[in-house]
């Protein structure tokens, strides 16, 4: 597979890599893909009391597109309001990162986990007892 | 210091053997006669050449030259030999048994033979990859006409129990061919002994060149074939077309070289095999796919978990290795191979082969376990999947949104 050099920059130097905690009361984390196709997204956002990302932080089992698919979307979230964050969409990454066809559902997923930090967010705003053991991910299924 | 990218591909291919090539240039340039010209002396060498190769070829399978038939390589001779066996035999019945995790030359053949009406078996293996013998007694029908199984399988280098089948097979009058494509050089063969009735080979995957291969066609008792390959009447009939001189001297001084060299060359190379997996053995999570024991030497196939297939081939991008792993394929589907093994769907993804050859060095085999070292570490700090690993979370009780 031949690969632009922004994945490959990527997927050298991957950006913020790692995680908070997720019981945390800023911490939105989103699950997302399976390990039956090849790849598993983990994306945690910081929100502070004003309602922006400060930090994201993420971990990624899956091929290069997917690792530098999801390193992008940390760095973009970063500094953005939880409904901006909500507007990101996989054309963009794919499109930043040049990904081949056969490579774009790896730009889908990283718009899911984005979106599934966001609603673990929002669902443990006011409920702060309510966060489970790693299902935060509902993904949207993608045929 | 090592010089990179290291080759350890070798099942994909391997480079022609220098001696090889040098023995082909001639036949390019200087004996270019038609090997059918039978009226003058530039058909006469170059047919002269040809009978020497297939000598040579007939030798290290302890065969009758006249029982090889050269075609262009070991996918046209899986074609001949099913397509063309199942086509002369169909009055006897029209009923095939393969293996599930035999090579696409072998399973597209069978699918185009059901396409045409005909019925095929497809054998499960066992978890360290090999046939159960009693699963195939129990296929056998009164119908069947032929059983193809591989000789030594090209992902996880398994070797199948031949000598049995073959005992199996003629016992009750049917007639067996074996993919041998990635066992010469490797595993003795002698077919004198071994009950097998059509055997396929190749010459890249033994130092030879690309594009030529040859079926051998047993003559006691006498196998018959329909050609699909018609025209000149080259080949007894079997395969029409002009021969390729040079591929075919380039095929016959690889498999010379190789009955000569076997024995050395696969202590050596079995010696680099263990110590790479010797190697791997402080990594946690390392997982032998197929059987240890009944394996060539110059193979390993090792899944490392929670570390994704196509990303750690990014990463060990010094090393030209294939991985089971769906991203490295067309179709998004792991290896059918390793899922036929009963491997999950993560241990497929997470597959690298490697397989070793006549040039691979020591030094080659230190580099890469170092390198591996470093990378699958740094991968692993990466994944979600080793985290929850760590944990101690059961990845077999999430409940995975699948896309």
């Amino acid at each position: 597979m031949a690969y632009s050099e922004q994945v490959l920059d990527h997927y050298e130097n991957p950006r913020n890599v790692g995680g908070f905690d997720k019981n945390e009361g800023g911490v939105g984390t989103g699950m997302v893909g399976a390990p039956a196709c090849g790849d598993v997204m983990k994306l945690q956002i910081k929100v502070n009391d004003q309602g922006i990302i400060e930090d994201a932080k993420f971990k990624t089992y899956g091929c290069g597109s997917a690792i530098a698919s999801s390193s992008l979307v940390t760095e973009w979230v970063k500094g953005k309001t939880l409904d901006e964050a909500m507007n990101l969409r996989n054309t963009q990454i794919a499109e930043e990162l040049a990904l081949p066809p056969v490579k774009i559902h790896c730009s889908i997923l990283a718009e899911d986990a984005i979106k599934a930090a966001v609603a673990d967010y929002k669902q443990k705003h006011g409920n702060m007892a309510g966060s489970e053991e790693y299902t935060a991910c509902n993904p949207p299924v993608a045929s | 210091m090592v010089k990179t990218p290291i080759y350890l591909d070798y099942s994909a291919t391997t480079p022609v053997d220098p001696r090889v090539a040098a023995k082909m240039m001639p036949y390019l340039t200087e004996v270019f006669g038609n090997p059918a010209s039978r009226s003058h002396v530039f058909g006469w060498d170059a047919g002269d050449a040809v009978e020497e190769a297939r000598g040579h070829v007939a030798a290290l399978v302890n065969a009758d030259p006249k029982e090889i038939v050269w075609t262009s390589g070991a996918t046209e001779s899986d074609n001949l030999a099913i397509k063309g066996a199942a086509h002369f035999y169909q009055g006897k019945g029209r009923h095939l048994i393969t293996v599930r995790t035999e090579h696409k030359a072998v399973l597209d053949t069978c699918r185009e033979l059901e396409r045409e009406g005909y019925e095929v078996t497809y054998l499960g293996v066992r978890p360290n990859g090999l046939i159960d013998l009693e699963e195939l007694k129990a296929a056998i029908r009164p119908d069947t006409i032929l059983v193809s199984v591989m000789f030594v399988n090209n992902e996880i280098g398994v070797i199948q129990d031949i000598p049995a089948i073959a005992e199996l097979c003629r016992a009750r009058g049917i007639l067996f061919h074996v993919d041998a494509a990635q066992a010469t050089g490797k595993v003795e063969i002698d077919l004198s002994k071994l009950k097998v009735d059509l055997m396929s080979f190749s010459a890249h995957k033994t130092y030879g060149p690309k594009g030529i291969g040859a079926l051998y066609v047993r003559r006691k008792p006498r196998v018959r074939l329909e050609a699909q390959m018609h025209g000149g009447g080259h080949e007894r009939g079997m395969r029409s077309g002009t021969l390729a001189t040079h591929q075919i001297v380039g095929m016959g001084e690889a498999f010379r070289l190789a009955r000569l060299e076997m024995g050395a060359e696969t202590e050596r190379i079995r010696f680099l095999r263990d110590k790479l997996w010797k190697g791997l053995q402080d990594l946690e999570e390392v997982h032998l796919n197929g059987d240890f024991e009944r394996r060539i030497a110059g193979n390993l196939n090792v899944s490392f978990n929670f570390v994704e297939g196509e990303s750690l081939i990014m990463a060990i991008k010094d090393l030209a290795v294939s991985s089971g792993s769906a991203c490295t394929s067309a179709s998004l589907e792991p290896s059918y191979v390793l899922k036929a093994l009963g491997r999950n769907d993560e241990l497929a993804h997470s597959s690298i082969r490697f397989t070793i050859g006549r040039f691979t060095t020591e030094a080659e085999i230190d580099y890469t376990i170092k390198l591996l070292h470093e990378k699958i570490g740094k991968l692993r700090e990466m994944s979600p999947l080793w985290e929850m690993y760590k944990d101690g979370i059961d990845l077999n009780t999430v409940q995975w949104a699948a896309h």
